[in-house]
């Protein structure tokens, strides 16, 4: 392999959008207005746009022949490297919105950052992918906003939702010893440099919406060591059927 | 995608004889009909109930076809069917955007569907039982959507016809992604051709029963002809479809379910066209009243979307209401 740090990088960074746009398309015909089934659709595409993206590139890296659906379907749950975030049930609308905000408000300074990289394919990546994140920001932002200063129960709800997932933040600021490495080497940004852009996405939201992020002193943390919660598993089996119960089929 | 001929059409009108010739003369002339235009009774009727139960077949449309998303084979393919899935919500969103210029509200269209008072296209009471449904559906639902909705881009009903038309673009790559999901299971494995033959199997008649009863039994069809909201009859067009899609399917390798399919020489005006064998219309008829496999679990899934949005479609207003106090405040 070429870069096996890079590959293990970019392996968490596809698990990532592949297993949120999953979770995005559970909503597909099922949102609270049209509009939002349309929007919840063209952020699932963006998410695994770019999932497809970083594996090819990963498969790339590997350079033993595998494909972007072999890595996708083809490796279990410890085999899995996504942040807990992003394999959490989506809840109502309060939590979904709120776990999109949380995630984009991070994606879109780490690909900003990547836009700077020594790799010229990631360079690549990065630049689709931060538009995409900053209407994601937006979208997401202006629903938290809307629930979190809205009526009375939406009012509860969002607060709900920021108690249920604000344990799951610090993760994003974690890196691997891979995505450590990647860093170092210029290739990918650094996650623990973007907690003060994160914030700076995600506070005037949150003073919008009359919500405040708690202390969470007890973050957790797990996903890129491919230590889940029992949700994922779940995810695998759905996602993965078809290819599992006909080895070497083409779709 | 839709669509059926129209279920339950009601075209009575009571203007006076002046005012009806004076319309039918425009209608004559192929002018466009406008939102403002005076129009008769019957004819804005006959369009609301059409692009509603148009309207809400795409939304409905939705259930099938989502049930594959989190289970579709490959990136590609999951990639593909979000974008139509979305491509549909699309749909439902212009059309009940086009009958709201009629009169009628999104709220009032979805209460109807909710209550099963307004109907739509049967064919999504079928259930979705495995890939190749997702295949068969954009082959064969998409393509008898697109023999009946190529006509409308020319209905007298300017709004219809022009969302029409982009529809119809969207469908007809539809169509083609579907085919070409089936061409690649029946090159695929024994597995995935049976698969392929099974999903033609279950979906072939009721693909047929999506142009609506044969035009003897269609009760409603005259009026809407004459008014140029329909340009061929639920015969005509199920003909084409047929004729188009058999040696689609030949094509494929998969055999269509019909014993009694036979060419003939002297359909089409002597150029030829296969002879169906006798569709179930007991079976349309039971689906269409409501006891399809799924008619229950589509309403109840589209209910229960509805209900539990109720309080953030709520919230939306009340913040939208404040943000409005604030500023009116602040001048």
């Amino acid at each position: 392999m070429k870069d096996e740090n890079l590959f293990n990088a970019l392996i968490e960074l596809a698990d990532d959008h592949s297993i949120l746009c999953h979770r995005l398309g559970e909503w597909c015909g099922h949102a609270p207005i049209l509009e939002e089934d349309l929007a919840l659709t063209n952020m699932a595409l963006d998410l695994i746009g770019t999932a497809r993206n970083l594996y090819t590139y990963a498969a790339e890296i590997e350079g033993r022949g595998r494909s972007e659906d072999d890595l996708a379907y083809l490796r279990n749950e410890r085999q899995f490297r996504n942040l807990l975030m992003v394999e959490r049930p989506n809840g109502d609308f309060a939590h979904t919105m709120l776990r999109q905000l949380f995630f984009a408000a991070f994606m879109e300074p780490y690909w900003q950052a990547a836009l700077e990289s020594r790799d010229e394919t990631l360079r690549g990546i990065a630049g689709k992918a931060v538009k995409e994140m900053g209407y994601h920001i937006r979208h997401a932002g202006e629903w938290v906003i809307r629930l979190g200063d809205g009526t009375e129960e939406s009012a509860q709800r969002m607060q709900a939702a920021m108690e249920a997932l604000h344990i799951y933040v610090d993760e994003l600021f974690h890196s691997s010893p891979a995505a450590e490495a990647a860093a170092l080497a210029g290739l990918l940004p650094e996650r623990g440099a973007l907690r003060t852009a994160w914030l700076e996405n995600i506070t005037p939201i949150l003073a919008e919406a009359r919500l405040e992020l708690p202390e969470a002193p007890n973050p957790q943390i797990g996903g890129r060591a491919g230590l889940h919660g029992e949700d994922l598993g779940h995810i695998l089996c759905e996602m993965q059927y078809l290819q599992r119960s006909h080895p070497g089929a083409t779709w | 995608m839709y669509s059926q001929g129209l279920i339950g059409a009601d075209g009575r009108t009571e203007e006076s004889e002046a005012f009806l010739e004076a319309f039918q003369k425009r209608i004559d002339a192929e002018e466009k009909i406008e939102p403002k235009d005076a129009m008769p009774e019957g004819y804005r009727r006959t369009l609301i109930r059409q692009i509603g139960q148009h309207a809400h077949s795409e939304i409905v449309g939705m259930l099938p076809e989502g049930n594959w998303i989190t289970r579709a084979p490959s990136l590609k393919r999951k990639a593909a069917l979000l974008a139509k899935v979305q491509d549909e919500g699309g749909h439902g969103l212009y059309l009940y955007a086009a009958a709201e210029t009629l009169g009628v509200s999104r709220e009032q269209m979805t209460e109807e569907l909710h209550s099963g008072k307004a109907k739509y296209s049967s064919i999504f009471n079928y259930p979705t039982l495995s890939w190749a449904d997702i295949g068969a559906i954009g082959w064969l639902v998409d393509g008898a959507a697109i023999m009946n909705q190529i006509p409308l881009c020319r209905c007298s009903f300017g709004p219809y016809a022009r969302a029409m038309i982009r529809i119809c673009k969207e469908e007809s790559f539809h169509q083609r992604q579907g085919y070409e999901i089936m061409l690649t299971l029946c090159r695929g494995t024994p597995e995935q051709k049976e698969m392929a033959q099974d999903a033609l199997n279950r979906f072939w008649w009721p693909a047929l029963m999506m142009f609506g009863p044969h035009d003897k039994d269609s009760a409603h069809s005259e009026q809407s002809m004459k008014w140029k909201i329909k340009r061929f009859s639920n015969d005509q067009l199920r003909q084409k479809f047929i004729d188009a899609t058999v040696p689609q399917a030949e094509y494929l390798g998969l055999t269509v379910p019909d014993p009694d399919l036979r060419w003939d020489p002297e359909l089409n005006d002597g150029k030829g066209g296969y002879r169906h064998g006798e569709i179930d219309w007991d079976e349309f008829w039971r689906v269409v009243k409501g006891d399809g496999v799924m008619n229950r679990d589509r309403i109840a899934a589209r209910r229960k979307a509805w209900e539990e949005g109720a309080w953030v479609r709520e919230a939306a207003l009340a913040h939208a209401a404040k943000r409005e106090g604030r500023r009116a405040a602040a001048e």
